[in-house]
């Protein structure tokens, strides 16, 4: 069996293989856990490359004539910010405003290796967290380089030099060389010795820690961000597909392939392994075409490489099934002696719990665009989150070698874990496919009628929870046992050596002191293909435990804000984020009280610990004709420190945003195989009109960098709910809470 | 046919039912117009069509002919436009940016008509969706526009 330390076995100079296969078969034992939740040491891939990471300059740094920094970015701008937090982090050591940068994409290599975890993803909230030192330091090793070629230039010693931004002074004449005048030569130069670098006080810091304006804000405001549904080449066509009906059908035959062939615009109609595409001139012909293909579709032959949808599957019928599941379980967390201590406690509590599959639903619809050109060579551009792993892919189904691939990573039209090395979730191998086959370049786009019948979905779980109170009321044991199957095991296939992380996120790691608990899998299996959804885990789990931990406060008689400040009482970080919530909030009243426009409403409160930051939401609701509005969401936030606190903020509301959507409205319902919902229509999103009013704080304790794009998700769902227990008294065990009726 | 498209004169080949969303980006090059849903749902698609917003995903193209069409990429020729551009960057509205022409579109569309916008007339028009959620962004945004404040 592949695992993870044979990438430590590789020869210097090759490749580092972060091929699918072999890193999920490593995520599979646990050695690590892909992009998500990374555990402390694991075997580092940068063991396979002698430069120490994020030290060679030129692969990173173009300072044009002009002055003009262009950056190229190891992690993806999806809208998370990653591009404006390299060239603050940059910037400041290089002593360049992050306003003079322009970042892009990094193309697939070692050099892009720069997370402190030996990986390239843009994912699990990481890429400024794991790579904060290191970007750092790069900045600072091309000021170093600069002010070498200032002094050659100068003719001057190097200690009578420094920088003003973008500027090489001579301190003691005032001579100045602009950047762009030394660039040519200072990246021709050695790079340093990063040890003999002394980074800059933070206390001076100009742009790191500051609301340095996004750098791509006026060209998203005008129509000019590329995305790679926007991309052309010289002489392409276009294409469309139609998949079938359910993962692991084959095409058995064409009915009318003839008529289609004869539609207007139409190039050629091409059978493909699930699928059916029509190559055009124009992508609506494509669309129109494809579309009228009549196909007989076959049930998928045994040993399918993708996961087999059955006919007879429905989403609401396997949460039943997960929910009827007894067993074996297997143990994430222990402590104390949970059976004992429930056996003989006073009170008891007992709670079932679970959720629903969710689609990603991003607005920019899938699309990959492949061009062979003449010496044999295959540039894609695809939109991604691992460009090694997505190259090494091509490289194996193509089996042309990975120098042979060049791999284009254009914006993102939305994150959320959509552009991971799917399997069955790409359109990319169809794209290079199709491109051979008609000897052009090729761009394919699925329309969101094909996106929503191959995405991969947001697990499901049931948890049955079990607790204990003693005479006092207060929660001295508590156990979890959730029926679920983790995206990182969907994606292996099977179980694990080990618990997948992913899988119990926010329901492991909580922090309160509950002396005896125990938390478990009961690992199911499923017919439907999994994947990763902002926040993963904890998107579900901290709904289930913050929830049942008001249950628990209110079978004891406990306010539920008080009962959290007892359990964190030893933890001062979080009882000083919860104080700060209830601050933001105007001091905290759990209601229900009359608001001034004459509304009941109450308030709920929940916390999550997730990608290394800690976070803390009180919701205020109503109920409007018999469904939840949400008005306000205070958060606070802790991600121990920060790059830029402005898009924190945004994150922040963004996170809120999909948070409510998932709490409110949202679910993928699978009927006989299908989904129900293959477009907005019947899938809803959070709308404006459901928006909540969020108020943000931003609290720097000082521990250690955490992540922000997926932190500020989790506790919205149990917020609202336990808002929604205390004004109607009726305690929401599932989502979406439109699946409810309320008065 | 002929069509009018940000003050200029396009002729294209094109049949009468072609949305128009897909004559602009595939036979015009005018990329900055978004395919989001195809079935008017999300707004990705918003376009001008003589001063009022439509969805050009679900806009046949032969519709449009002798009409005055404006997309997102002349949004700063108009003066309502530039002001929407100046404080949606004021605001930093976008993250992934995806839907953001949409809601320049729909937010000039608004201003134009009914400049001093009340919040109710602006929740009426601003229903475009955004999966990043910079609704409350857009909110600002608009909020400020409509005080006449200087973005």
């Amino acid at each position: 069996m592949d695992t993870f330390p044979e990438l430590a076995k590789l020869q210097a100079g090759e490749t580092v293989n972060l091929s699918r296969r072999r890193f999920l078969a490593g995520t599979a034992v646990g050695a690590l856990v892909l992009g998500f939740g990374l555990p402390l040491g694991i075997p580092r891939v940068q063991a396979a490359t002698h430069a120490e990471r994020g030290t060679q300059v030129p692969a990173f740094l173009e300072i044009r004539p002009d002055g003009t920094v262009r950056l190229l970015s190891p992690f993806m701008e999806g809208g998370q910010g990653p591009f404006t937090a390299m060239a603050q982090i940059v910037g400041e050591e290089l002593d360049v405003d992050p306003a003079n940068f322009v970042v892009e994409s990094a193309p697939p290599g070692e050099a892009y290796v720069v997370m402190e975890n030996g990986m390239r993803i843009t994912g699990g909230s990481m890429s400024v967290r794991m790579s904060y030192p290191t970007m750092r330091r790069l900045g600072a090793l091309a000021r170093a380089m600069l002010l070498q070629a200032g002094a050659e230039k100068l003719g001057v010693p190097l200690a009578e030099l420094s920088t003003t931004p973008g500027t090489v002074v001579h301190t003691t004449t005032g001579r100045s060389i602009p950047y762009g005048e030394l660039a040519g030569r200072a990246m021709d130069l050695p790079v340093p010795d990063p040890t003999t670098l002394k980074l800059r006080d933070p206390a001076t810091f100009r742009w790191i820690g500051k609301p340095v304006m996004r750098l791509d804000a006026r060209d998203k405001s005008t129509g000019k961000a590329m995305y790679c549904i926007d991309i052309t080449v010289e002489n392409m066509l276009h294409a469309a597909v139609q998949h079938a009906p359910r993962l692991g059908m084959t095409v058995g035959g064409l009915r009318n392939e003839a008529e289609v062939k004869a539609m207007h615009g139409v190039h050629s109609v091409h059978q493909l392994p699930g699928a059916v595409a029509v190559v055009a001139r124009r992508w609506w012909h494509a669309k129109r075409a494809v579309e009228a293909l009549q196909v007989d579709w076959q049930e998928a032959a045994a040993g399918a490489t993708v996961r087999a949808m059955p006919a007879d599957f429905s989403s609401d019928r396997w949460v039943e099934h997960l929910g009827a599941t007894q067993g074996p379980a297997r143990d994430e967390e222990q402590a104390g002696d949970f059976a004992a201590t429930l056996g003989s406690a006073p009170t008891k509590v007992e709670a079932s719990y679970h959720n629903q599959y969710l689609n990603h639903a991003q607005l920019e619809p899938p699309s990959a665009l492949a061009r062979f050109n003449p010496d044999g060579t295959l540039e894609v551009w695809l939109p991604n989150q691992a460009p090694d792993m997505f190259r090494d892919d091509i490289a194996k189904r193509t089996g042309l070698d990975a120098s042979q691939i060049t791999l284009h990573s254009p914006l993102l039209g939305g994150f959320f874990g959509r552009h991971f090395l799917y399997e069955s979730a790409n359109p990319y191998p169809q794209a290079i496919a199709l491109a051979k086959a008609v000897g052009q370049p090729v761009k394919l786009i699925w329309s969101r009628e094909e996106e929503f019948l191959r995405d991969v979905l947001r697990p499901v779980a049931t948890v049955k929870f079990r607790a204990a109170l003693d005479a006092d009321g207060m929660p001295i044991a508590l156990e979890a046992v959730s029926a679920t199957e983790g995206p990182t095991e969907a994606l292996a296939g099977k179980q694990g050596e080990k618990i997948d992380p992913t899988a119990l996120e926010g329901l492991s790691g909580k922090a309160y002191a509950i002396a005896h608990k125990r938390i478990a899998q009961v690992y199911v299996k499923g017919p439907a293909m999994l994947g990763y959804w902002r926040s993963v885990g904890n998107s579900l789990n901290d709904f289930f435990y913050e929830s049942f931990l008001d249950e628990l406060a209110d079978k004891g008689g406990k306010d539920p804000f008080e009962l959290r400040l007892h359990l964190l009482r030893d933890n001062p970080r979080l009882t000083h984020l919860l104080q700060a919530v209830g601050e933001l909030s105007g001091g905290w009243k759990r209601g229900p009280f009359t608001a001034e426009d004459g509304s009941r409403r109450a308030r709920g409160v929940a916390m999550a610990s997730p990608f290394g930051s800690e976070a803390a939401v009180i919701a205020e609701v109503s109920i409007e004709n018999g469904q939840v509005k949400v008005h306000d969401i205070w958060q606070a936030i802790d991600p121990g420190s920060i790059v830029n606190p402005a898009i924190i903020e945004h994150q922040v509301n963004g996170a809120v945003a999909l948070g409510l959507s998932q709490t409110l409205v949202e679910e993928a319902v699978y009927v006989d195989g299908m989904p129900r919902a293959r477009n907005y229509d019947l899938y809803p999103i959070l709308p404006p009109s459901r928006m909540a009013r969020v108020h943000v704080r931003i609290i720097e304790s000082g521990a250690k960098m955490g992540g922000i794009g997926e932190p500020p998700l989790p506790a919205v769902a149990p917020a609202v709910a336990n808002a929604v227990a205390q004004l109607t008294g009726k305690r929401v065990r599932s989502l979406p809470m439109s699946r409810h009726t309320f008065s | 046919m002929e069509l009018r498209i940000n003050g200029a004169a396009y002729q294209v080949e094109a049949q009468a039912d072609t949305p128009l969303l897909w004559v602009l980006r595939d036979d015009l090059g005018l990329t900055g117009t978004k395919y989001g849903c195809g079935l008017a749902q999300c707004g990705a698609c918003s376009v001008l069509v003589d001063g009022v917003v439509v969805r050009a995903c679900v806009t046949p193209v032969a519709g449009v002919e002798g009409r005055e069409v404006s997309t997102i990429e002349a949004i700063e020729d108009d003066p309502v436009g530039k002001k929407v551009v100046a404080a949606w960057v004021e605001h930093q509205v976008a993250q992934c940016g995806y839907c953001q022409s949409g809601q320049v579109m729909a937010a000039t569309a608004l201003l134009k008509h009914t400049p001093n916008p009340s919040n109710e007339q602006i929740d009426a028009a601003m229903v475009n969706l955004c999966r990043c959620g910079t609704y409350n962004a857009i909110h600002a945004a608009m909020h400020a526009l409509a005080q006449g404040e200087k973005a």
